[in-house]
């Protein structure tokens, strides 16, 4: 029987000529096919995915106890985002995912012009999702509902005197909205920092796109920011109930 | 036939031999071809310089913290700089020499090797590690140079939130971005292991090395992410100071260590896994048998990751959390202590039957296997919850810990380095010497860290820098044993150097191992094997190996 | 304990004269003596069981008497064995340990407490009666003895290794801790959580007495206010009284003899009324608003400190009638001279 392993000069000629040439340029060569390539390029961007799945559950888990805690604080201060922004930016960012989707299957079939299409929908939904995130923020700036040295609970104490209809705070619970915001910006801050990064790498794979790098069949690229760019979609898809439909009552308002 | 010899060792003819003309150290030459490398062994050499690098600045700080304990008297240094000096040593051993110690160096090289694999799923992604790893380090450093942090390695707020004013931030940060070198360090060998197993290669035929390192993978990608928010968390309220650690501001301090030990207990499995693994590949090979109970090695390794995950609450069981909580998270402790008793009398029973050697790594591995179980069996006792009442935060716990990761697994990586050390160089390093220094090793570390557990007891706590007169006696054959452990790890410093340039020839398989990578050139090609092996036999097959060796026609090298 | 008691204190005053040990000094201390024995028990049983098979197998199986190994797969018995065995006394351990958990955690009934504050660094010991020590604490012996402890700060932890106690202080949070000291002495105590700069400067002396010397010792260290009269005080002074008058129609709930009762809450859940909710309910009114009353009361978070806290909490737990509530109400709102009757009020 062949020993196992070839181990003299001699015989790396002949094995080089046994050995298959792999046509995509693209091929890693410790890879011993494309498949392998492309099967162990997935599993290393689900295996990433779980990893920020638990970045962000240590954000959900302190969110999750503050809440069980001060429900009455953070019910209030959950009141002051705006549900019809979030829930379009919610909307903006599933289609989003779903033009990325569409980036995907593109690429497959491989039509280069519908894919760099495709990928320029879903930047410029991505670059909308933090346009209007961006307001929501610059108003809580103004609204003094920024966590640390200029917080302002007033709002919280006296509603009425700001034309609000809420159930006012003590004092003592207002202190715990700041708790409430915090959270909020952490968790939307985290997560739109993880959008920028995406929207980073979707410049540069429009341009790779453009230049035709998938239109050959090598879709690895594609597919595994598609999978980082659904799981951006999911957190929000957490983030927008847990943040601002507290005690949103179905009918009312 | 020779006549029987007390070693295994097996050098090429001296007169004769060279290193192979072509491997991965010669293939190419400068700085940047080594600073740019996508070759794992690369990156591993990469790595063994850098973490030997920060394990004597974390060394030097223990030298420091026993030279100050000689005394009763904080009289060394002052009390600030003393605090700093126990912070660095936690937070340098921990995060930048012993996470990375046997995964990066030893697991980087070999992994690959031992499934018959080119390199690992993501070289580029491994290279990204070793930076990360630098930059966590230099940041480290930085907090070091401006003044030092003296939070302790917990980092435990509000003291680390709100009533310091050291460089928190910095270091909190370094260890962050370390923690990112470790996340992908974790992914690339479980992408690696799933994947990239060459034809024939079954996970059961995998060496154990292998699986220990897929179980302390699992625990670095999904233990490390909650440290980093932990870290994050601390540093926004630092920075902002919103209170979700500060309880006049409603928020909870032990939601800081809930999330912090979350990790920091997977973390010392994450510590020991990789080391459990060389010591099955020592043990192996210097009795010429399989391992006794594959499986049961195999399986426990993975029972150890997965229990590991649910134990943390045994670091606060005195911090007011409920009793009845306590009560499950002692019975699951009590329940990831087995695993690890399972592999212990593993490895023993691979002795019966087989025929032993003692060269260094064996003696290492033989002090790993004591000091191991005395510093497992003495987790059970803090496991226990009543017990755990008197030990904790005391030198119990002091002692306890350095004789699971400086008996056992530092142990286990100075195994590992001597075992592989031929085969990543292409020399072998000077035995007697070597036996020499391990024996000192264990020697002084006995002597360093025994009584620290009579002075757990006794009462004294840690992180003192003043202690009552009482306690002296102890802590000056604590500092003794300091100074001989030191001497005993300076030596492998010097004569591995020395080796690179003057120690014998070592050639494909000095120790006539059964893996795969001791079947090719030491050191090894970059492409690491002409053509993919079919692996046709199982692990640890030293029958299928004394075939191979008779059936093999001997050439010039 | 499995054996003689004779054989028991040999086997203990042969330990604290090679000072290896300490003193037992409490009555839970031979109960924890007694696990630490059977843990190192079992420890030198497997490390000597480990150590015999190296020695034995490296002797017997060496290359020089054995040259060719045998290889073996494995043994499921074996496996079992040394999976059950350790297990079974593994379980041992946490069953043990967990008693004597639940044992050093739940104080008896019958228990005295004492307040401790930890701060950096130094340690505050309040006796109900207003004697205030710093970095000292006089007990009885004899008599159990119940620790109520708070940090100012930050985390710090109270140790009396004589006692075998030891107790995580929390900032924000009540934890407690009791013990029963049984010889008179002078004992360690130490802070073991590091909490800073002066973490290992932050210990003290632990005196235990005599009863009768114990009672000397009260007589001639009070400041001659009791923590609940002093308490008293502060209830007026914050303004306590304007809501809490114990009449009918006041806008505070009646606190006379609220302490270990079950209070119903407007939010619907039932709670029992212990110092930390005494506490809490001053530093955060809203969330304990007694069923029937608008959540009113302002919060005290940074304008009362622990020791007042800790004041306050002595008062209420003191607290059977309001008779004396009501007269400094009076006092204090009306813009008459201080009555001329003593005993009416106190300062």
């Amino acid at each position: 029987m062949d020993s196992a392993i070839a181990t003299t000069q001699a015989e790396h000629g002949i094995a080089e000529q046994q050995h298959e040439h792999v046509s995509v340029p693209q091929h890693r060569h410790h890879f011993a096919t494309p498949e392998q390539q492309r099967e162990a390029g997935s599993f290393g961007m689900w295996l990433f995915l779980l990893t920020e799945i638990m970045f962000f559950g240590g954000l959900f888990f302190a969110y999750l106890l503050f809440r069980n805690w001060y429900y009455d604080a953070f019910v209030t201060a959950s009141n002051q985002l705006s549900v019809p922004l979030g829930a379009a930016n919610t909307a903006i960012l599933i289609t989003s995912g779903f033009f990325m989707a569409l980036a995907v299957w593109a690429a497959e079939v491989r039509k280069q012009t519908l894919l760099v299409l495709f990928l320029i929908l879903t930047t410029l939904l991505g670059f909308a999702f933090l346009g209007i995130k961006a307001d929501e923020y610059h108003e809580k700036y103004e609204k003094h509902h920024i966590p640390g040295a200029s917080f302002d609970t007033s709002q919280f104490i006296n509603p009425a005197a700001y034309g609000l209809s809420e159930k006012p705070l003590a004092p003592d619970a207002a202190q715990k909205t700041q708790l409430f915001f915090f959270l909020y910006f952490a968790m939307t801050g985290m997560h739109a920092l993880h959008m920028v990064l995406g929207l980073g790498i979707l410049f540069w794979l429009m341009i790779r796109a453009q230049r035709g790098d998938f239109s050959s069949g090598y879709v690895a690229p594609i597919e595994n920011f598609g999978l980082y760019w659904h799981f951006v979609d999911i957190v929000w898809i957490f983030l927008f109930p847990l943040l601002y439909l507290i005690n949103r009552h179905p009918l009312a308002h | 036939m020779s006549a029987p010899s007390p070693t295994i060792l097996n050098l090429p003819d001296q007169s004769t031999a060279q290193l192979p003309r072509r491997n991965f150290i010669n293939a190419e030459h400068g700085l940047l071809s080594w600073l740019f490398t996508s070759d794992h062994k690369r990156i591993a050499i990469l790595y063994l310089i850098s973490i030997t690098f920060f394990f004597f600045i974390g060394g030097a700080f223990a030298g420091l913290i026993r030279l100050e304990l000689l005394t009763p008297q904080p009289d060394l240094v002052s009390s600030d700089t003393y605090n700093k000096f126990f912070t660095m040593h936690g937070i340098i051993m921990i995060f930048l020499f012993l996470v990375p110690s046997v995964p990066a160096t030893l697991g980087n090289f070999l992994i690959p090797m031992m499934i018959g694999a080119r390199d690992l799923a993501f070289p580029k992604i491994n290279l990204l590690s070793w930076y990360l790893y630098v930059i966590g380090g230099t940041l480290t450093l930085t907090a070091l140079v401006l003044g030092g942090v003296d939070t302790g390695w917990t980092f435990t707020a509000p003291l680390s939130t709100h009533y310091l004013n050291t460089h928190v931030i910095t270091t909190a940060s370094a260890i962050f971005v370390a923690g990112f070198s470790s996340i992908f360090t974790g992914l690339n060998f479980i992408v690696t292991i799933h994947r990239m197993r060459c034809p024939g290669m079954t996970w059961f035929r995998m060496p154990l090395f292998v699986w220990a390192h897929y179980a302390a993978s699992i625990l670095m990608v999904l233990g490390t992410p909650v440290v980093a928010i932990a870290l994050v968390l601390v540093i926004l309220e630092r920075l902002v100071g919103i209170g979700v650690f500060d309880p006049t501001k409603g928020g909870d301090p032990l939601l800081f260590q809930h999330l912090f030990w979350f990790y920091s207990h997977p973390a010392v499995y994450i510590m020991i896994l990789p080391g459990m693994g060389v010591i099955s590949e020592v043990v192996s090979t210097f009795s010429r048998k399989r391992i006794f109970g594959y499986t049961a090695v195999a399986f426990s390794s993975v029972a150890i990751a997965l229990f590991g995950f649910f134990v943390w609450e045994h670091h606060m069981f005195i911090m007011g959390v409920s009793n009845y909580s306590a009560l499950i998270f002692s019975l699951l402790t009590m329940l990831v202590a087995v695993p690890s008793a399972i592999k212990i009398f593993n490895w023993c029973f691979t002795l019966q039957q087989g025929s032993i050697t003692f060269e260094t790594p064996m003696l290492y591995a033989f002090g790993f296997m004591g000091l191991f179980t005395i510093g497992g069996l003495t987790g059970v006792f803090l496991g226990s919850l009543g017990m755990d009442i008197q030990l904790t935060e005391t030198y119990f716990i002091v002692a306890h810990f350095h004789f699971v990761m400086v008996g056992g697994m530092l142990m286990a990586f100075l195994a590992g380095v001597h075992f592989w050390w031929p085969k990543m160089t292409g020399r072998m390093y000077p035995e007697s010497l070597s036996k020499l220094a391990a024996v000192v090793t264990f020697i002084g570390f006995i002597l360093t860290f025994m009584p620290q557990f009579v002075l757990g007891y006794l009462g004294m706590p840690r992180r003192y820098h003043a202690y009552p007169p009482e306690f002296q006696v102890l802590n000056v054959l604590s500092t003794a044993g300091a100074t001989i452990l030191g001497i005993g790890y300076l030596m492998p410093m010097i004569y591995l150097a020395w080796s690179l340039k003057y120690g014998a020839i070592a050639g494909d398989n000095p120790w006539q191992a059964t893996g795969l990578e001791w079947q090719t050139q030491s050191p090894p090609l970059t492409e690491n094997f002409i053509e993919i092996p079919i692996m046709d036999h199982e692990a640890y097959d030293y029958d299928w190996l004394e075939h191979k060796t008779a059936d093999e026609v001997t050439h010039v090298g | 304990m499995g054996i003689s008691p004779v054989l028991w204190q040999f086997l203990v005053k042969w330990l604290n004269a090679s000072a290896l040990f300490p003193r037992e000094a409490s009555t839970i201390a031979p109960y924890m003596d007694s696990l630490y024995f059977f843990l190192i028990a079992i420890t030198l049983v497997g490390v000597f069981l480990v150590a015999a098979l190296l020695v034995t197998f490296s002797i017997r199986y060496r290359k020089a008497v054995h040259p060719v190994a045998t290889q073996v797969e494995g043994s499921t018995l074996l496996e079992a064995t040394w999976t059950i065995i350790p297990l079974g006394l593994f379980l041992i351990c946490f069953v043990w340990g967990a008693l004597l958990y639940f044992r050093i955690y739940t104080p008896p009934a019958n228990s005295s407490n004492i307040y401790i504050v930890g701060k950096q660094w130094m340690w505050k010991a309040e006796h109900p009666g207003g004697q205030h020590e710093i970095n000292a604490l006089h007990v009885p012996v004899g008599q159990p003895i119940q620790l109520t402890l708070i940090s100012q700060d930050v985390f710090h932890s109270f140790s009396i290794p004589e006692f075998r106690i030891k107790r995580e202080v929390i900032p924000g949070r009540y934890s407690t801790v009791w013990f029963e000291a049984t010889t008179p002495g002078q004992y360690h105590l130490f802070c073991t959580q590091y909490c800073g700069t002066d973490h290992s400067a932050m210990i003290g002396t632990i005196t235990a007495l005599s009863p009768a010397d114990y009672k000397k010792w009260t007589e001639q260290s009070t400041s001659g206010m009791s923590l609940a009269q002093n308490g008293e005080r502060i209830f007026a002074s914050m303004g306590c009284n304007a809501c809490h008058t114990g009449n009918a129609a006041a806008r505070g709930p009646n606190l006379a003899g609220v302490y270990g009762s079950r209070l119903r809450l407007t939010n619907g859940s039932d709670v029992l009324v212990n110092e930390a909710y005494l506490r809490d309910a001053i530093l955060n009114p809203s969330q304990h608003v007694t069923s029937g009353y608008t959540p009113i009361m302002p919060t005290y978070q940074g304008q009362i400190s622990e020791d007042g806290l800790i004041d306050l909490v002595e008062y209420l737990k003191n607290l059977i009638s309001n008779d004396r509530v009501q007269q400094t109400l009076t006092t204090s709102q009306s813009g008459q001279a201080a009555p001329q009757a003593s005993g009416v009020v106190k300062p």
